[in-house]
């Protein structure tokens, strides 16, 4: 099956519907996998136990930005390609994408008390993370406000791509601004500076969490085709009506 | 074992259930929302409304093996 193939909502839905539980039931093994390094890793010599709480924070952070990196490519998908799952994709994305901000900006707020004596800091990091936030929940607000889903799909993808300046922004904020938060300490030049009894665990979370998106995401896209054709079908029949 | 977890094992348990509540919300909203969206779509569909596609698709194939047969 060729990825053109996979243009045609039908075979797309028979491919979700093949894949789903398997990854699903993948997903559960490495979460399994991950929480065990998680329980057998050492303590932090200055953070103590506090650490566990980088294998929560860490891959979710990373996965909001990589959920909107999979709505931005989408969003190109719908205004140059304009390939018939891109909005739906860029759609079925966004509340996951939100809820893994949200966790990101909790979790960091939980660590955060304890390391920095503070919940929040207006500093660039967060601030950027809380407009990565706000962002997902303008976009699912737009969506459910145009009804018409191309009128809705073009104008949520340039907002999706003007709103992408922000990736850099987030990933950068640590090494441009004095922040409260500390720097990029896995994907850097020169390698990780975490040690191998951390990073390993961590790894493996950030590996289950990322089989946790594409599960959640295949299943919401799967969703967000009935719904499109529950949509048509309500039109055809108001139409048969009048 | 809380004990274990040091001074700050709250702020730890706390990070940890946000993380489960998160999975676990978005999991059962995908498989919720696909049941409500097949009941939906299968009450539509036994109204007798189908898709343009789908009705083609119909019209093109051979309803029955008999029916090529003959």
């Amino acid at each position: 099956m060729s990825l053109s193939d996979l243009a045609n909502p039908t075979r797309f839905l028979t491919l979700a519907g093949r894949l789903i539980p398997w990854l699903a039931g993948l997903t559960l093994v490495l979460f399994a996998v991950g929480l065990t390094l998680v329980a057998r890793s050492p303590a932090d010599y200055l953070q103590g136990e506090t650490v566990r709480i980088m294998y929560i924070h860490v891959p979710s952070a990373w996965l909001s930005m990589l959920t909107y990196t999979i709505m931005a490519v989408s969003a190109l998908g719908t205004l140059v390609w304009r390939h018939p799952l891109a909005d739906v994709a860029a759609r079925a994305a966004a509340p996951i994408g939100a809820t893994f901000t949200a966790l990101a900006l909790v979790t960091g707020s939980l660590w955060g008390r304890p390391m920095w004596g503070t919940y929040w800091e207006w500093d660039a990091r967060l601030t950027s993370v809380l407009v990565l936030f706000i962002m997902y929940l303008g976009l699912i607000a737009l969506w459910r406000t145009i009804e018409d889903p191309t009128r809705g799909a073009r104008a949520a993808a340039i907002l999706i791509l003007v709103g992408s300046v922000n990736l850099p922004i987030i990933k950068f904020s640590v090494d441009w601004w004095n922040t409260l938060h500390q720097p990029a300490s896995v994907f850097r030049l020169g390698g990780p500076t975490i040690d191998a009894t951390m990073l390993v665990p961590l790894a493996a979370m950030a590996l289950a969490f990322t089989f946790l998106l594409i599960t959640l995401h295949l299943a919401a896209m799967r969703n967000e085709i009935l719904r499109r054709r529950i949509r048509a079908l309500g039109l055809t029949a108001a139409g048969a009506i009048r | 074992m809380i004990a274990a977890l040091g001074p700050y094992a709250g702020f730890i348990l706390l990070s940890y259930g946000a993380a489960i509540l998160a999975a676990v919300g978005l999991t059962l909203w995908v498989i919720l929302d696909h049941r409500r969206l097949r009941n939906t779509l299968a009450a539509l569909e036994a109204r007798g409304l189908t898709r343009r596609s789908a009705r083609s698709a119909a019209r093109l194939a051979p309803e029955t093996p008999l029916e090529t047969q003959a």
